[in-house]
């Protein structure tokens, strides 16, 4: 049992960035300095509360929890809600995550958003971001996290359209918000079917409902299985996976730390962690735990065969992106939330890196972000190379590097672990080997071989200045030694440990590291040693190809489906329906009345001699009838 | 010749029917006519036709009651052709116009 001790410590974490905020947003127009102060300044401010609050908790010991009530938001009779936070050592981790990787970001950003004239809107958005995204994971109850979800939900609309004036981008921020509204209405759903059975909204308090979820059913289904189900459509939304992933490669249309910050710290792993937390109701649903694992174990596969192909860096990291995650919720699906969270740690550390390093490409390159036009980059940007080259390896599950403990652990608990499905490892094998072959692509493409940019572009080049670089070499530190932090120690404190819990044999880490340098090799011998190789394969692949490098065609699907059917279906209310049966009657009541006062009028002539004509038609009737 | 000689022996319907044909000659003409003081004389035709009605039944009676009425409606008359007068002579200086087809504006 989990004591919970208050403390009006927590508080601090979620204002801090929201101050930061409001700062921004009225007084960084005028105090155009302060911007880069106040937005990195104020997130370095809640990481410290953090550490503060994360030794007070450590000092309290384990089953314990910090709380710190805000006040009481709903209170109704029967039900109650308080806009609680909540310290445990799954969202401890989350919390550090956020601020820490949040704020080498924001450092990142102040360099490469400099030249922007809107500054002082992107930290506010930037602060707005984190503070709703620390109200997720701090959230008491599922209400609270329902806000910080929305919350980011909000935030990556306005960053991801942060140049709003170019079209393809406002249409890039509309696609991510929409995408996830549908996803929120599964886990509104989720939410009031919660409410319904268990009369509270606290997560803290599930584990007193246990009997009531495990026996309660609606319409012949178990409701733990129900809400299980609606919660992951919701994961599905903001976490980018199948079916509801298209909304990520399009937004990196924002810039790129916007897409740093989306892809490692915030918004796609509120998902992965609403999963872990709900742990206690996935539980009793273990056929839901399958549906994640198996949607995951397929989101891995698709998003890496298409991010083979890619040519865009940010798109192939996007991609990748989307394949991680995948890993995240089939370690959740397969019963282990320590290892999910563990590769969310160590993808956030990485893929914040590559996200970074490829933005100090574009920066250097002056806007271009096209691989086929870089390469021997080497040269000019060691220093994001090296760091770019250390994120490469640690997502390929090189040892003793981050991404090959969290991989591993994921893997091999889908081989053996407590709810194994050993084809699903299967399947995480090969997009372990593809994702080593689509990251060795990307840096070969990019910094070995030969510079293929134009002689403009060549002259600008340039490595980025301190700002940029030094969160680079930060995050590169994490990225490799960040494997030797125990998350799934810490988390299993949360969730409890799995059962039948097996490390890894010998000749499985030797199979999964034998992939990652199996990958890397193969890319530096098809992009490096023999560059034509790559379009005769190509050539000879001609339709998996093209259907690889237009990205499955679901986008087009999605389209023919839904989209157009949608448009069909509204455009037919709005000139039929509407238009037609609507304003008809409403136009046709107005029209009436007009057509007849048109009749009734031609008596009103202001001729008194017609009046007098009338009058004495009356009289001879009223006489006629009178003498009748 | 007095009236006496002429007419003492016609019996009241002799003057009820002029009456009536006054009357209806003055309906048809505030009805037909575009004139307002035309119209406006139509109106006396009317009234005087129902004097003589009066005058008639008084006579008829043998009492003075339809005598004294005459003068009450000949002096309402005569206001009313004073008030109507003026007000017809105010239309045309800002209308220049009576014509009853013309005069229209007020309507509604």
């Amino acid at each position: 049992m989990v004591t919970a001790t208050p403390t009006e410590l927590l508080r601090w974490i979620v204002v801090l960035p929201f101050l930061g905020a409001l700062w921004n947003l009225f007084l960084g127009r005028r105090l155009k300095g302060s911007v880069t102060l106040v937005g990195p300044g104020v997130l370095l401010g809640a990481f410290l509360v953090g550490v503060k609050a994360i030794l007070d908790l450590h000092a309290l010991g384990h089953d314990a929890a910090l709380r710190d009530a805000v006040f009481t938001w709903i209170p109704a009779s029967e039900f109650t809600a308080e806009a609680a936070l909540w310290l445990d050592p799954l969202s401890a981790i989350m919390v550090m995550v956020i601020t820490g990787i949040g704020f080498l970001i924001h450092v990142y950003s102040v360099g490469y958003m400099h030249d922007d004239a809107d500054v002082a809107r992107f930290f506010t958005y930037l602060n707005l971001f984190v503070t709703a995204m620390l109200i997720l994971v701090l959230a008491d109850n599922l209400l609270l996290l329902f806000v910080g979800w929305e919350g980011v939900g909000l935030c990556s609309y306005l960053l991801i359209g942060f140049w709003y004036d170019k079209e393809e981008n406002a249409i890039a921020g509309k696609k991510a918000f929409i995408v996830n509204r549908v996803g929120d209405a599964g886990f509104l759903l989720g939410l009031f079917l919660l409410v319904q059975t268990v009369g509270t909204v606290d997560i803290s308090s599930l584990p007193q409902h246990v009997d009531a979820l495990r026996t309660a059913t609606i319409g012949g289904v178990p409701v733990a299985l129900a809400i299980g189900l609606l919660m992951f459509v919701g994961a599905t939304g903001k976490s980018a996976q199948i079916p509801l992933y298209v909304w990520l490669p399009d937004a990196m249309a924002g810039p790129t730390p916007v897409s740093a910050l989306i892809h490692a710290a915030t918004m796609v792993t509120a998902g992965v962690y609403l999963i872990a937390r709900m742990h206690v109701l996935y539980a009793l649903a273990p056929a839901a735990l399958e549906v994640v694992a198996i949607i995951g174990a397929f989101t891995a596969l698709l998003a890496a065969l298409i991010a083979i192909t890619q040519t865009d860096i940010k798109k192939v990291l996007a991609y990748s992106t989307v394949s991680q995650l995948g890993y995240m919720f089939l370690g959740l699906g397969v019963g282990l939330p320590g290892a999910a969270l563990f590769h969310v740690v160590t993808h956030a550390f990485f893929k914040g890196l590559l996200f970074l390093g490829a933005g100090s490409v574009i920066h250097g390159m002056g806007g271009e972000q096209d691989m086929r036009k870089m390469g021997g980059l080497r040269h000019h940007m060691p220093l994001t190379c090296l760091t770019m080259l250390a994120g490469t390896l640690a997502i390929s599950g090189v040892p003793p590097l981050s991404g090959f403990f969290s991989k591993d652990e994921i893997i091999w608990g889908a081989v053996a672990g407590p709810h194994a499905q050993p084809w699903l490892g299967v399947i995480g094998y090969l997009v372990a080997f593809l994702t080593a072959l689509y990251m060795g692509r990307l840096f070969c493409m990019t910094f070995l071989g030969t510079l293929r940019a134009d002689e403009h572009t060549k002259h600008h080049l340039h490595e980025s200045p301190a700002v940029m670089t030094l969160p680079l070499v930060v995050l590169a530190l994490l990225s490799v030694g960040g494997g030797f932090i125990p998350i799934p120690a810490i988390v299993e404190l949360v969730t409890g440990h799995p059962h039948g819990h097996a490390h890894a044999p010998l000749w499985a880490l030797v199979l999964a590291s034998g992939l990652a340098f199996g990958g890397l090799g193969l890319a530096y011998a098809l992009y490096v040693v023999a560059p034509d190789a790559p379009v005769r394969l190509a050539a000879n692949l001609g339709a998996l190809y093209r259907l690889s490098l237009d990205k499955f065609r679901i986008d087009e699907l999605y389209d023919r489906l839904i989209v157009r059917p949608l448009f069909a279906a509204a455009g037919f209310l709005a000139s039929t329906i509407d238009q037609g049966l609507i304003d008809g009657a409403v136009n046709g009541s107005g029209s009436l009345v007009s057509e007849a006062s048109r009749l009734v009028r031609r008596l009103q002539t202001g001729n008194v001699q017609h009046y007098a004509f009338s009058f004495l038609v009356g009289v001879v009737l009223l006489l006629g009838w009178m003498l009748r | 010749m007095t009236p006496e000689q002429l007419l003492g022996n016609a019996p009241p319907s002799w003057y009820l029917v002029l009456s009536a044909v006054l009357f209806a000659i003055g309906v048809v003409g505030v009805l037909v006519r575009r004139n307002l003081i035309v119209i406006f004389m139509c109106v006396e035709l009317m009234l005087n036709a129902v004097n003589l009605s009066f005058v008639a039944f008084a006579r008829a009676q043998g009492v003075m009651d339809g005598q004294v009425i005459v003068f009450f409606v000949m002096a309402v008359a005569a206001a009313e052709a004073a008030v109507g007068l003026a007000i017809m002579l105010q239309l045309f200086r800002v209308r220049e116009t009576i014509n009853a087809d013309e005069v229209t504006t007020l309507r509604w």
